[in-house]
Order: structure tokens, then sequence, then C-alpha cells
């Protein structure tokens, strides 16, 4: 490996993760904002202009608070928690194809860092180990709120993980790549698979609504039944680790979402206006953004529109409902290549 | 039993139908209320910045009046603090003195007059049962204080100030009706 | 690369050697998956990128959730957990050494074995792995799904009280 692209690829993943912390953190504002909004409300708007500052004056916060743990609290898994939750979050934006290649100076340079040919079991890989986060911080708070939390929130990942694996066969099928790259460019010029593959797109929304602890799926951490499930015991950053956590889920959920269904750095037209190669990159990464924005917004009118599950409801959803329709689907989307290409 | 309103809803148990079951129409639905209520018109105002419009007969904190050549109102006859349903008024009556005229309009005043203003329930009732005209309640807010004991409030936060300018306009409740009930009141034992 | 597989290697070791000896169940748990997560970096280094990945989804992502999931629930303390006769400890000694001189005497003879095929720097992806399975080893990996199949059959039959 030479070293430009040695340091190039080291500049560009210090950018992914400052701006996956940015994103996350203006999560919070937007969530608090478009909250208030769809409540007729002004939300946040003391600190800075529109309240834009909020962010920051949460963090100050959250770093002042007292930092407690229990006395009856396994303290090095307590520890261990939500590093393992922050981690497994910012390690899933590595294989994101954020933008297309861009040139300098004669050179070529990927937007992306690793463009794993598995791109998309990776993703799966993080999600799965982004569970012991929560697992073990639960346990090891010796709660039983926040081990009733843990143990909802491991169940209810383990099984959504399937549905929504399942639900990503069929896209597989028609792509035929693991490679998110490659998936991306398939989907140039409007052949995005979400016309493609609607009833896959549809389980793996809700997959990934379960699977970020959201509404209607927040059951792990529910106030009114569990005071906060698994972060009952947590407080300062450690609690902040765990909420961010879950943003940067909401972050990436987003991005993956718009990668493999919605064209990723595509967008339509294109071709037809002219423009340098490299400008069409740079608003291709702009486009992006806008679609993982949709998402994210998407998430949040969710969150406020609809109320919770109970805990049998979204057990039958993910068991009974979502595992059936995504294998049907997969028999559908290879019944179709299977009579499409033997004429 | 009858039903009093036709409004209650009457619960059923039918199956429901397909696309009730596949629950993505009353999803898409709930979603479209609340995306209106996004762009609507904001109900809640920039409080310190903006402040509501007080209704004209908004009973607020209390105002001890002075007459027009300054003189305090108040005779301390006691009948506020007889009227008043909480038992928030105290007061201790005393004699003016000569010299004193262009302090006090009657030959007997306050010397001390308080109002608890954790048990006043802002009624209104010593505003009715006073004869001199003294006591009015006006459209300013009691604001909030550390200690109990500030709530108590003395002369020297009732009585209004002496320049002309510095009154407390209490116009809005010293309207032609109240005036006129007022008069039939103080006459009605001779009716 | 060597550095990364001593490395690794290592890490697997002692990590292998903690959930032996550690007291606490839920310690041996974490331990486990950090040994699993050394050995996916084992498969990374051989460039099968495909089995390191299900490597962590399957055992790390899923059997060690339901192992962690049990522990939890049962949440074993050192008072709870009862000591053994001695009779039990020396014939677990004399059955766990001989087992330890079985695993040696393979490995020695297994140093002298040459490998069969060239190292192929792309067998382990995803492509060779699925022509692999569904050309060479059809009839193997089909009879394993049924096999499958009918364990998963049995688990709903013993969870269901009346089926």
């Amino acid at each position: 490996m030479d070293l430009t692209l040695y340091i190039y690829k080291t500049i560009f993943l210090f950018i992914i993760l400052l701006v996956t912390l940015v994103v996350a953190m203006y999560s919070t504002y937007g969530e608090r904002k478009v909250a208030a909004f769809m409540q007729d409300r002004r939300g946040p708007n003391r600190a800075g202009p529109f309240g834009l500052l909020q962010p920051i004056a949460d963090g100050v916060k959250m770093f002042m608070k007292e930092e407690i743990i229990p006395l009856s609290a396994n303290k090095k898994l307590f520890i261990l928690g939500p590093s393992i939750a922050m981690t497994t979050a910012m390690l899933t934006g590595v294989v994101i194809p954020w933008g297309g290649i861009i040139t300098i100076a004669g050179r070529e340079f990927s937007m992306q860092i690793a463009d794993l040919n598995i791109g998309i079991l990776y993703v799966f890989a993080m999600v799965s180990i982004g569970v012991y986060g929560i697992m073990i911080g639960g346990w090891a708070s010796n709660n039983k709120y926040a081990l009733l939390g843990s143990i909802r929130a491991a169940s209810q990942m383990i099984s959504y993980e399937l549905a929504m694996g399942l639900s990503i066969v069929g896209l597989i099928l028609t792509t035929g790549s693991l490679s998110l790259n490659e998936i991306v460019a398939q989907q140039h010029g409007m052949h995005w698979n979400v016309f493609y593959q609607p009833l896959g797109f549809l389980i793996f929304l809700v997959c990934a609504f379960a699977e970020t602890n959201r509404a209607p799926f927040d059951l792990p951490e529910c106030e009114t039944e569990l005071i906060g499930g698994y972060h009952t015991e947590y407080s300062s950053m450690k609690l902040g680790f765990y909420l961010f956590a879950e943003y940067i889920n909401m972050f990436i959920s987003s991005a993956v979402i718009a990668t493999l269904y919605f064209g990723g750095y595509n967008m339509p037209f294109i071709d037809q206006i002219g423009l340098s190669p490299n400008m069409v990159t740079l608003l291709g990464t702009f486009f992006f953004f806008m679609k993982i924005f949709f998402f994210i917004f998407l998430f949040m009118w969710i969150r406020w529109t609809l109320p919770r599950f109970r805990y049998d409801q979204l057990m039958n959803l993910g068991w009974k409902k979502l595992m059936p329709l995504a294998i049907f689907n997969i028999m559908a989307t290879g019944a179709y290549y299977y009579f499409t290409e033997l004429t | 039993m009858q039903a009093l309103t036709n409004r209650s809803k009457v619960v059923s148990d039918k199956k429901m139908t397909f696309m009730e079951r596949i629950y993505i129409p009353a999803i898409l639905k709930g979603m479209s209320i609340t995306i209106r209520h996004f762009f609507r018109k904001k109900i809640s105002i920039n409080y310190p910045e903006q402040t509501r419009e007080f209704s004209k007969v908004y009973r607020g904190q209390h105002v001890l009046k002075r007459d027009d050549e300054g003189r305090e109102r108040c005779t301390a006859c006691g009948l506020c603090a007889v009227a008043c349903p909480a038992e928030a008024i105290t007061m201790i009556a005393g004699e003016r003195k000569p010299g004193e005229e262009n302090l006090y309009r009657e030959e007997k005043y306050a010397e001390v007059y308080t109002i608890n203003m954790l048990r006043c329930i802002f009624c209104g009732d010593c505003e009715d049962a006073c004869p001199k005209e003294a006591i009015f309640l006006t459209d300013r807010i009691v604001v909030s204080q550390y200690e109990r004991s500030s709530f108590i409030y003395g002369k020297d936060i009732l009585v209004e100030p002496l320049d002309q300018s510095l009154r407390i306009d209490i116009s809005a409740r010293q309207t032609e009706k109240v005036l006129n009930f007022k008069q039939d009141k103080r006459f009605a034992h001779n009716k | 690369m060597v550095f990364l597989f001593y490395f690794l290697s290592a890490i697997m070791i002692l990590t292998a050697l903690f959930v032996v000896f550690s007291k606490n169940p839920v310690d041996s748990v974490i331990y486990l998956i950090i040994c699993f997560i050394a050995m996916a970096g084992q498969y990374i280094l051989l460039n099968s990128q495909f089995l390191a990945v299900v490597h962590v989804i399957v055992y790390t992502g899923a059997i060690m959730v339901l192992f962690l999931f049990v522990i939890m629930l049962l949440n074993l303390n050192k008072e709870i957990i009862l000591q053994k006769s001695k009779v039990t400890r020396i014939s677990a000694v004399v059955t766990g050494g001989i087992f330890f001189l079985v695993m040696v005497a393979a490995t020695r003879l297994t140093l002298e074995i040459h490998p069969r095929y060239a190292f192929d720097s792309k067998i382990g992806l995803v492509s060779e792995v699925g022509k692999t399975l569904f050309h060479e080893f059809l009839l193997p990996f089909e009879i394993s799904s049924v096999l499958f199949i009918s364990a998963m059959i049995g688990a709903v039959m013993f969870g269901k009280k009346d089926v």
C-alpha cells in the first residue's frame, strides 16, 4: 500500500467519524424539534439561534454530571457495556460508500473506507455484536429493571435480525453481490432496488426500527414499564454513550437503507446535466446525505406517531408475520429469476 | 342504562378486514396527521419576549390606592379582612395625628396592612367589600420567591407610589357598572 | 502478517485459558466472545472474509448471546456453585489429562501433513464458497439442512406442551 492512499484513508476515516458524531449530535436536536413541531410546540430555541447550540449544551451537561457506579454493580462490565455499544455503532460506517470516485491530481480516490466483498454481512456482524453492549450493561447494573430491559433488547434484536437477514436475501438475489459498492453502482440511473424489492424494503425498514430500539419498538427502554430499561443505573457520559449510540445507529441504519434500496449516492438525471466527474461525485454525496436525513426524519416521524408495541405483539410480528413474509419474498424473487432466465 | 350523550362509542369485537390487519393504511393515516401538525402554526409563545394579553377583569396582585392628593384611602375598617374567604388580610388600625392630614385621608388609617399571598385566592371579594375604593386587584403577577415569609406583602409593596406617573391604573376594574354596583351596595341597608 | 498471526493466537490462547479459569460465568462468556473475535481475525488473515463474518454473526452474534442470556437469567453466584466431591474432581483431572494427551498426539501427527491443494487466495471469498458448497458438497449440504430442520421441529415439540 502506498503512502498517499494510506494518508488519504486515515484522513477520510477521521472525517467519517467526525461526520457521524456531528450528525448523531444534531439528531438529538432534530428529534426534539420534530417532536415539538408535531405536537404544535416550538422545541429548544434558547441556546443560540433557533436553539442550534442545544446539543453542545446537552453534551456539557452530560459531562458535568456526577458519575455513579452502583456499589452492587459489576464494575468492569458496567464500564464495558456502553463502550461496546458506542464502538460497534461507530464501526459500521466503514463499509458504506459515501460517494463515487473523486480524482485529485490524476489519482483516483474512492469515497469508501473499505470495499469489503461481504459489506452487508459486515453490517450484520456489527449489529449482532452491538447487542452485547446493551446486555452486558443491563446485567452489570444489578438492577431488575435494567436486567429486564437488557433481556428484552437481546431477544428483540435476535428475533428481528433473522427477518432482516432474510429480507436482504431477496435483494442479494437481484444484485448478485454482497459488496455495498457494487450494489450502489448497479442502481445507477433510477434502477433503485426499492422498485424491484418493495416487500423486502418494507420488512427491512420495520426490522431497522426494531434493531435500533426506536419507537414503536423501544421496549428495552420504555419508561412507563422499566424506568428507562437497560440504562436505568447509568449516569453522566456513560448514559450519554448509550443515548449517542442509539442516534449513531439510527444514522447508520438510514445510510444502509439509502444504500441498499434508494440508490446510495446515485441521483436521477445526473448524466444528462453534463458536469465534471468530481462535481458529480460531490453532488452525489450531497444527495446521499439528503436521503439519509430523510430517513432519519422518517425514524422520528414514526416515533412521534405510533404508540409502543406490547411485548407479545412484537414477538408475533417478528416471528409470525415478518419471517414468513421474508421467506415468501425470497421464493418469489427466486422464482422470478428462475423463469425469466429460462426464456 | 341510558346513555347521557350520543358521543360514546359502542365497543365491538368484530373481526378486522385484511386491509385493517396489515395496519399500513392506518399507519400512513396517522403519519399524515402528524405531518399536518408539523407545518401548523405553533400554539406556544416565546414567553419572556412575548406575553399573552390579560383579560380586562384579570385579578392579580393587590394595590392600595391613594387619592388625587396622594393620601392613602384606606381607613382600616376591616371589611376586606372580614370578606376575605381565605383570611389572608390582617391589619392594625392607627389614629391620624395632627399634621398627618396630607398622608391619610380619613381620621383612622392602617398602621400595618398585610396580605398573605400564599393564602389569597384572588377572588376579589376585598375589592367588593371596600367602602373607600382603597383596595383593587390589578393585572400584575405575584412573582415567585424563595422564602414563604417573603410572600407576606406589607404596605411597602401594596401601597401605590406617591408619584402621579407611577400610579397603578385600575380603570379597567373601576368601570361604570362596578361603580353603580358599589353605589347600590353602600346604601343597601337604607332600602 | 506473521506478527498479527502471533498476536491473535496469543489473545486466543490467553482468553481460552481465562474462559476455564475465571470464577464468574459471565466473565467466561465474555472471554469466549473475545476468543471468537480473534478467531475471526485469523480467518481474515487467510483471506476468507466470508467465513470470518459468518463466524462473527453465528458464533459471537447468536450463539454466545443465547449463552449469556441463559447465564444472566440463572444469575449464578459463587455461593450457589456446588462444591464437587473428591472422586469427581480426580476423575475430571484424569479424563481431561487423557483428552489433552490425545490432542497433543493428534497435532504432532498433523505437523508432517502437507496440504492436498495448493493455497488459493480466493478460496474463502463468498462466490467460491458458494460454488464449492453447491457443486462438490451439494448432498452433504442438503442433508445437513434436513438435519437442522428436524432439530428445529424437535425444539418446537419440546417447547410446546400441547401440540
